[in-house]
């Protein structure tokens, strides 16, 4: 039997400190739906998904009741579409998003991952088609979401693909320029992407997941900060042994829910994610975490090493307390979701190069960054390879969802609402490095890959 | 099943009254019950056995949340699995 204070203290979590299953994501392999006929295989597409997913909402708000825990999103992910559609005779995928975002709807998810290609070695017909069909398919849906994986730490690094994403994300922010760019919330470029990841933008159903999954996406960004602060001036080897220990209590809450929802859709279990996902929320900050731990502003120097001892110490918690852990796992540090990092780059502690530095030692990369609406593609591909590179290096994953605010200059503020928040425009280096980026060709891989 | 109660909020005359008025007429047997004023909150927890529940799990929980509404104090109502799970290895 758990005692009173335990009891509390679980209460004080989701009441005060935001504690919350961030998302539970349905994976559904979409391989079966390839088709000749563009339209049999979009009808295919939404048929399956919406026979799969149909009660998935209705669980998630039935487990929530139950266990009184906030379960804040249910969300899909779908095998990459470049693979699903390749055998159509579509040369536009468009009307692919348009099936996945209908689905979307009709099942009451709010987003849908897996407008997806994997080219890290190089394209198929498929993978070039659906990345020039990107702009226009963010353009037209509102749920979907894409990514594209371009480089790996066995294949190296694609450099035609970065190329080629730097102009998919100058498209995609003038075609939703109405909407703040939002189309490039909604997109993301990855190295070493993992397959089983249940957040967004970036989730989608790797070709090595059966045919249904289920993944929970757990948060605690808040919960964390708590215990930081309850220790006062504790010493480092403390400290880390807190957020452990912390970081276990709320993962075996997300393995409890993935176990639940699992059984009750009759679905496999996957993984649990435990990620410390921020949200605009007062106190669901990554920032306020590294701030407690004693630095005057997230971007400081010290913040590396802060955020090396918060996302280790996150990752040894979450492993033992879920069977299967897996997706990104680790601190995320989204500009625009963290109300911490905004006051950051606000106050002029927290640039870009800084976050780079930081994407070495947490769980992604790069992540909802507006830039001036004026940065060149090939400016925003040369940002887009660095980051790239530290994942391939370090056999991580990392990530770039950055926009270029249509009309916006260095200082301004691009406004996203809800979940996605807002972003300070940031100051990007404007020396070129567009003759670097035209070469083309790819990287190769490093020699850490070599290990067979 | 089992699950969990705990009331908090400020302290009048009538919670326990109340709340457990409410278990009375669903069949809800409380096996364990505690009452304490933590940092000036009232706090009241209690384990109680649904088995012979005469409504829904998501019936009972409108209904206290009903009386929690007026007697201005929050209510919850939550599967134990889920203190057992976090703080039990």
């Amino acid at each position: 039997m758990y005692s009173r204070s335990e009891i509390i203290e679980t209460i004080n979590m989701i009441r005060h400190e935001n504690l919350d299953i961030r998302t539970i994501t349905m994976g559904i392999s979409l391989r079966d739906c390839a088709c000749e006929s563009v339209e049999r295989a979009t009808q295919k597409i939404y048929d399956k998904i919406c026979r799969y997913a149909d009660r998935l909402v209705q669980t998630g708000e039935d487990i929530e009741r139950d266990f009184g825990i906030p379960i804040i999103n249910k969300r899909i992910s779908v095998t990459p579409i470049a693979l699903v559609a390749e055998s159509s005779d579509a040369t536009d995928y468009t009307p692919f998003a348009r099936a996945m975002d209908r689905a979307a709807a009709n099942v009451g998810v709010n987003l849908i991952g897996g407008f997806s290609a994997m080219v890290h070695k190089g394209y198929t017909k498929g993978d070039r088609m659906l990345i020039d069909s990107i702009p226009e398919a963010l353009a037209v849906t509102d749920r979907v979401c894409s990514s594209v994986n371009v480089a790996t730490t066995k294949a190296g690094i694609n450099m035609d693909a970065v190329m080629d994403m730097g102009r998919v994300i100058k498209d995609c922010a003038e075609r939703t320029k109405d909407r703040g760019a939002f189309g490039c919330a909604k997109l993301v470029v990855f190295a070493n992407a993992p397959e089983d990841n249940p957040f967004m933008a970036g989730a989608f159903h790797g070709i090595g997941e059966p045919e249904c999954v289920i993944n929970v996406g757990v948060s605690g960004a808040g919960v964390v900060s708590g215990a930081v602060k309850s220790l006062g001036d504790a010493d480092l080897g403390l400290l880390a042994e807190t957020i452990k220990k912390t970081a276990f209590k709320i993962t075996r809450m997300g393995q409890l829910v993935a176990q639940e929802a699992s059984a009750r859709l009759n679905v496999p279990f996957g993984i649990v994610d435990l990620s410390l996902a921020p949200t605009p929320a007062i106190g669901d900050s990554v920032a306020r975490i590294l701030e407690a731990m004693g630095l005057e502003r997230c971007g400081a120097h010290g913040t590396t090493a802060a955020l090396a001892l918060l996302n280790d110490a996150v990752k040894k918690g979450g492993v033992m307390a879920s069977s299967q852990v897996g997706g990104l796992s680790g601190a995320f540090i989204p500009v625009s979701e963290d109300a911490g990092m905004i006051e950051a780059v606000n106050t002029g502690a927290l640039c870009l190069e800084k976050l780079e530095a930081m994407t070495c030692v947490c769980s992604v990369g790069l992540d909802m960054i507006a830039i001036p609406g004026d940065t060149p593609a090939s400016i925003i591909a040369a940002i887009i390879a660095d980051e790239i590179a530290i994942g391939v290096v370090n056999h991580k994953t990392t990530a770039v969802r950055i926009i270029p605010a249509p009309g916006k200059k260095e200082g301004d503020i691009l406004e996203f609402g809800g979940l996605f928040g807002s972003a300070p425009v940031m100051p990007v280096n404007s020396f070129s490095a567009e003759m670097f980026i035209k070469r083309g060709g790819r990287i190769p891989a490093p020699l850490q890959s070599l290990k067979n | 099943m089992k699950a969990v109660i705990t009331v908090l909020g400020h302290d009048r005359i009538g919670i326990i009254a109340s709340v457990t008025g409410v278990l009375a007429e669903e069949g809800i047997n409380i096996l364990d019950i505690s009452q304490t004023i933590m940092q000036n909150i009232f706090t009241m927890i209690m384990l109680v056995d649904l088995s012979k529940m005469k409504s829904g799990f998501s019936k009972l929980g409108d209904k206290l949340e009903k009386v929690g509404a007026q007697l201005g104090v929050e209510i919850r109502l939550q599967r134990e699995e889920i203190f057992n799970s976090m703080h039990r290895i």
